[in-house]
């Protein structure tokens, strides 16, 4: 579980964030806060769906799925499990 | 009661000087945004009424009075000017939609300087061809978005501060980085204002066309005669009124009515700086009781997205006119904005280059849901004929939307491009690149565009500067881009490519250039698919055939393919 944040985590920091004193953690707003905005959470969709080998609904790739770093498992978690 | 009236009163005898006479300028006299904005609604005796409601991510909260926003735009005009900005320079804000991006607008135009606003999300690639082409002498930036301006810095010689409104001294300032705070400055009292005149150049706006570069759009301060009575006849901007353009001032939207149409009506107005969520932004009606919001179709494609229950969880009674624009409002849209807040979405048509709204449907005018309205009085909208462009007569045919020229906000120029600003103009029309039909009672209707420009969530992408950004990819042979349909943003960037030997498709491929556009132009030009493909179309005499990609995309019969090359 550690790993699957942890890899997301700094995926997120590595992609998304140009400042490097900017610090977020598991529960850092991605979407709302604005560090992810709508037409990048695409590019992060498709990291998850090729980095854990999962096909994610439209339906459920929402801000509110995709706002913190522990929503983002919890969604990933769905489908790794099936 | 609205402001506007009847529109046949309206259209009547029309003339703009009703502006003039409202704002007490002659022709001929100073007339400078920056002072319009603030010092003059406070010499009204408004200085102590809000100006400014802010909210930014985390719950942090602001209120300015317009004495506040006066002295903040005099303070940073003052150190701008000490630090050798003259009039016409142009200053580039790179800013989130934080307190300071709205006070410097008023800042570098109260000292005469060329306001060049970016939308902070854009890459440095997309960052260094607009400071380059307008030739910026400074840029006003946050700490955040600094390394972007840094990794553009060594190309760009004409560039001689880059302003930071957020310094926190652990990072080390570097050649021609300057520190400044607001907080910290002793507010200038007294400020003397450079006396810019009605031609006098004020906003530079980029923009996106088919081909070339993006081009700056050029206004003049004189824009604010249509900006000011645009919003109060079209947003029906009233005195008691709480309003929020969902807008950043990186797009004209921003700047036309996120500052100078309210703020020049001396109106409290409301910014949120965080990302979409439906909860947030109900939240945020409920919470300011905005009373005159102004948005976008795909926002408010987001928000049906998000259900109607969530509307049902807070108190949006205080809703009293809601007008959109940027793309063209779909009907759904407007019918489903009745249901959820008992108001209809009114759509509202202008560009970049118009600088203030054109067509409309206007505050008490009956609204036809999908339509784009009716030309705002003064303006002569038509649309011409594709072949002949003289105006169609028979209602129902589609044209080209065109308007004759001369309205106050209409742009004077493209930055450094006469020949690209002479080609927007046929048979004394201005050509918006739009088409559209008008019925017999005179409402728009729009088709779409007349080129190949995507329009993504109400903000265009030049296909060619994304096919040529994707050609500086080390993987990427080929390239082709054009519009793919999508639910909330209407278009989406779809790229076509072929691969140089040596590398495969894959996913993790699309994910490597997918993320490559979006760091070096922006989220929005980012594709959100890329297809490989083994070789283009092209016409015999080698050029891309993108009108067969779209063609597929949008399931619409792919037309002569006569040119088309043969293996």
């Amino acid at each position: 579980m550690e790993d699957i944040k942890d890899l997301i985590l700094n995926y997120v920091i590595n992609e998304y964030l140009d400042d490097d004193d900017e610090k977020i953690t598991y529960d850092t707003p991605l979407i709302s806060s604005g560090y992810v905005d709508s037409f990048s959470m695409v590019s992060l969709l498709v990291f998850l769906e090729n980095k854990f080998k999962i096909k994610i609904p439209p339906s459920k790739a929402t801000p509110e799925a995709f706002d913190t770093v522990n929503n983002i498992v919890a969604l990933v978690n769905q489908y790794i499990n099936k | 009661m609205s402001n506007f009236g009847l529109y046949e009163d309206r259209v009547r005898n029309f003339e703009w000087s009703v502006a003039e006479k409202e704002l007490e300028y002659t022709d001929g006299n100073v007339l400078n945004i920056g002072w319009y904005c603030s010092d003059r609604i406070c010499l009204k005796g408004k200085a102590d009424k809000t100006a400014l409601f802010y909210e930014g991510f985390g719950g942090i909260k602001k209120q300015y009075s317009f004495n506040d926003i006066r002295l903040a735009g005099n303070t940073i005009g003052n150190f701008l000017r000490n630090i050798g900005i003259k009039n016409e320079d142009r200053v580039c804000l790179f800013l989130d939609r934080i307190p300071e991006l709205y006070f410097s607008f008023l800042g570098v135009l109260k000292i005469g300087a060329i306001v060049q606003p970016l939308f902070s999300a854009f890459g440095d690639e997309s960052l260094f061809v607009r400071l380059e082409n307008a030739q910026t002498k400074a840029i006003i930036t946050q700490r955040k978005h600094l390394s972007k301006v840094r990794k553009v810095l060594e190309r760009l010689p004409n560039l001689e501060f880059i302003v930071i409104v957020d310094h926190n001294k652990t990072k080390k300032l570097e050649s021609r980085e300057l520190p400044f705070s607001l907080q910290e400055s002793k507010p200038v009292e007294n400020f003397e204002i450079y006396p810019t005149r009605a031609e006098s150049p004020s906003v530079l706006h980029y923009t996106s066309g088919t081909t070339g570069q993006p081009k700056g759009v050029k206004h003049v301060h004189y824009s604010i005669i249509s900006q000011y009575l645009t919003a109060k006849w079209v947003l029906d901007l009233q005195e008691d009124d709480i309003y929020w353009c969902t807008a950043d001032p990186g797009w004209v939207t921003g700047t036309s009515y996120g500052i100078i149409g309210p703020w020049s009506l001396g109106i409290t107005q409301c910014v949120l700086d965080a990302g979409f969520s439906a909860q947030a932004w109900y939240k945020f009606i409920e919470d300011y009781r905005i009373t005159m919001w102004y948005s976008a179709p795909t926002a408010i494609r987001s928000l049906m997205k998000a259900g109607e229950d969530i509307v049902s969880d807070f108190d949006l009674s205080s809703l009293r006119h809601l007008a959109s624009v940027g793309e063209p409002l779909n009907s759904e849209a407007v019918i489903w904005s009745q249901k959820m807040f008992g108001k209809l979405f009114h759509d509202t048509f202008w560009q970049t280059e118009t600088g203030s709204i054109m067509i409309t449907n206007f505050p008490g005018m009956k609204v036809k849901p999908g339509s784009m309205g009716k030309s705002f009085p003064g303006i002569t909208g038509v649309v011409l004929d594709a072949k002949k462009y003289e105006p169609i007569t028979e209602p129902g045919q589609v044209g080209l939307i065109a308007f004759k020229p001369g309205w106050p906000a209409m742009m004077r120029s493209y930055w450094n491009n006469e020949e690209k600003y002479r080609e927007k103009f046929i048979n004394g029309w201005y050509l918006t690149g739009d088409r559209s039909s008008i019925d017999s009672e005179g409402y728009f209707w729009f088709v779409g565009r007349d080129d190949d420009v995507i329009n993504t969530g109400g903000h265009l992408v030049s296909p060619f500067e994304v096919e040529s950004a994707l050609l500086e990819h080390p993987a990427v042979g080929e390239s082709a881009v054009v519009a793919k349909p999508d639910e909330i943003n209407m278009e989406v960037v779809k790229a076509f490519i072929t691969l140089k030997p040596g590398f495969n498709p894959g996913p993790d491929l699309e994910l490597e250039i997918m993320n490559f556009i979006r760091k070096k132009l922006s989220p929005i030009a980012m594709p959100q698919s890329i297809e490989y493909m083994e070789k283009l179309p092209k016409t015999r005499s080698g050029k891309i055939m993108r009108r067969l990609l779209h063609a597929k995309e949008w399931g619409e019969d792919i037309g002569d393919i006569s040119t088309l090359e043969n293996d």
